[in-house]
């Protein structure tokens, strides 16, 4: 009878799980808070924040575009990175996202957009020179499972109250500072409270991401049957980053949430705010899925 | 379902459906009534070969079974993209038997638990004229789609959307345009 090789990962889900919940239980909380102690300004700064998200999420992909300077190629122009997506995408039956490349060299690959149908796939020239065919096709498969697990919508939900909490710290002396003998509890009260919130949410959503890369590298390790070549590509590339001038990693910043391997230096940031697992996390996974691939039928 | 497992990060590859590909023989026989188009014979299967001992195994299995019958050796060849394609080839008149041939590739990736590596099948036709077109079954979407090469790198578009028209009621024909993809490399074109 049919069988499959796949495995989820149930720890792994699990933690995500968890993770979600803890946001969740954070968002619940927060309005809460603001349903006792309501005054004028906490629903216009949610509204705000709110308007924000969606905004960044439903542009998600011409932002990305615009910032990392990338440039949307088509069949004719590209046609070995098309038929490879092609291909990746009816194995996975999921739409073609639009393809882009950026023109420099950091090698990074990023998908954006705010659904399966309006999404794109971006690599930069850095990386078209640096990987083989195999290592590009990871690297795609990779992207690909962020546009399936819908990730954008994810991470901006997830983020939502880290910005809101972040308009009260800096501009919260506008909305709520003036009328201290109307609101129900000290401004100051709120100020902290909110950086609190901010705080917590930072750290949940990092661990979040990290989670959600683990994922994407195992289904796309899945897809494309080839573990070893996507920990390839891995490898190849986190040791280039650690050698990549400053100045083009700050300008990719914004964006290192949605990317391939993060444009930063690990010594640099803790791992506890990093928005991907460290490499031999990675390397682990894959290497497992790897012999998970190689055993023999029954 | 779907979207609850994608949300939590599980999106696994989809299963392949083998089924539909017996649309196949009744659906030709309406095409060279239609349009004068037969069978080559040739037919092929693409898969993702996955790395490890496991594929390697099953696929030597299958080519061994397919190769027992006597009839023409299966050739296997791997294409630009890093994609395996096992060529099978029968007596132009009897379909059947090549899909039953391309139906015992399926089942054998799928039983070793490799159904979601494979990609697409290939039958080909052709007419008196000397005009070529394949009917490219996709595994993961259950359809099928025209491919007609025309040169090395141009499409007869206008071939395969009269082939859609004449075999839209025989089976089932790839809605969605932008997965009809291009496999100019594919062997026994």
């Amino acid at each position: 009878m049919a069988s499959t090789r796949f495995r989820s990962d149930a720890g792994l889900t699990a933690r995500m799980s968890l993770v979600m919940l803890l946001l969740g239980g954070l968002y619940v909380s927060v309005f809460a808070a603001l349903a006792v102690f309501t005054n004028l300004s906490g629903p216009f700064l949610l509204f705000l924040a709110a308007a924000f998200g969606i905004g960044q999420w439903y542009f998600s992909d011409k932002l990305a575009m615009k910032a990392m300077r990338a440039k949307e190629v088509s069949a004719a122009e590209a046609p070995e990175l098309h038929g490879m997506i092609d291909r990746l995408c009816a194995m996975a039956d999921m739409p073609k996202p639009r393809v882009a490349i950026a023109d420099m060299d950091v090698p990074n690959a990023f998908a954006t957009g705010r659904s399966p149908q309006h999404s794109v796939v971006c690599v930069t020239t850095g990386i078209l020179r640096r990987l083989d065919r195999d290592e590009l096709e990871g690297v795609l498969s990779h992207e690909l499972s962020h546009v399936a697990h819908r990730d954008v919508m994810v991470m901006t939900i997830a983020g939502f109250l880290g910005v809101a909490a972040g308009l009260v710290m800096r501009w919260g002396f506008y909305f709520g500072g003036g009328r201290g003998r109307n609101s129900a509890v000290p401004f100051i009260v709120i100020w902290v409270g909110s950086m609190v919130v901010y705080f917590i949410s930072f750290l949940l959503t990092r661990v979040l991401s990290r989670y959600r890369e683990l994922s994407a590298d195992r289904s796309g390790a899945y897809l494309t049957g080839k573990p070893s070549a996507l920990a390839s590509a891995l490898t190849k590339i986190s040791g280039d980053m650690a050698r990549i001038p400053t100045r083009d990693l700050r300008e990719a910043q914004a964006f290192n949430a949605f990317m391939f391997a993060p444009a930063l230096n690990r010594e640099s940031v803790g791992a506890l705010f990093s928005t991907h697992p460290p490499l031999e996390q990675r390397l682990e996974q894959l290497a497992s899925i790897s012999s998970d691939l190689s055993r023999p039928t029954n | 379902m779907k979207l609850f497992r994608n949300v939590f990060g599980r999106s696994e590859p989809p299963a392949a459906n083998l089924d539909n590909l017996f649309a196949l023989p009744s659906a030709a026989i309406t095409l060279e009534v239609a349009t004068g188009f037969t069978a080559t014979g040739v037919a092929s299967v693409c898969y993702r070969q996955a790395e490890g001992g496991a594929f390697e195994t099953a696929q030597r299995d299958v080519q061994d079974l397919l190769d027992a019958d006597g009839g023409p050796k299966v050739e296997r060849t791997t294409d630009d993209f890093g994609y395996t394609w096992l060529v099978c080839r029968a007596d132009p008149s009897d379909l059947s038997s090549l899909v039953n041939d391309v139906h015992a590739v399926n089942s054998a990736l799928e039983n070793a638990g490799f159904g979601p590596s494979l990609l697409c099948s290939l039958v080909s036709f052709a007419d008196q004229a000397g005009r070529r077109f394949a009917l490219v079954y996709l595994y993961k979407q259950g359809t099928f789609y025209p491919f007609a090469p025309d040169g090395t790198k141009q499409r007869d578009n206008a071939l395969e959307l009269q082939m859609k028209g004449v075999l839209e009621a025989e089976m089932p024909i790839e809605p969605d345009l932008s997965r009809w993809m291009a496999v100019f490399e594919a062997p026994g074109l």
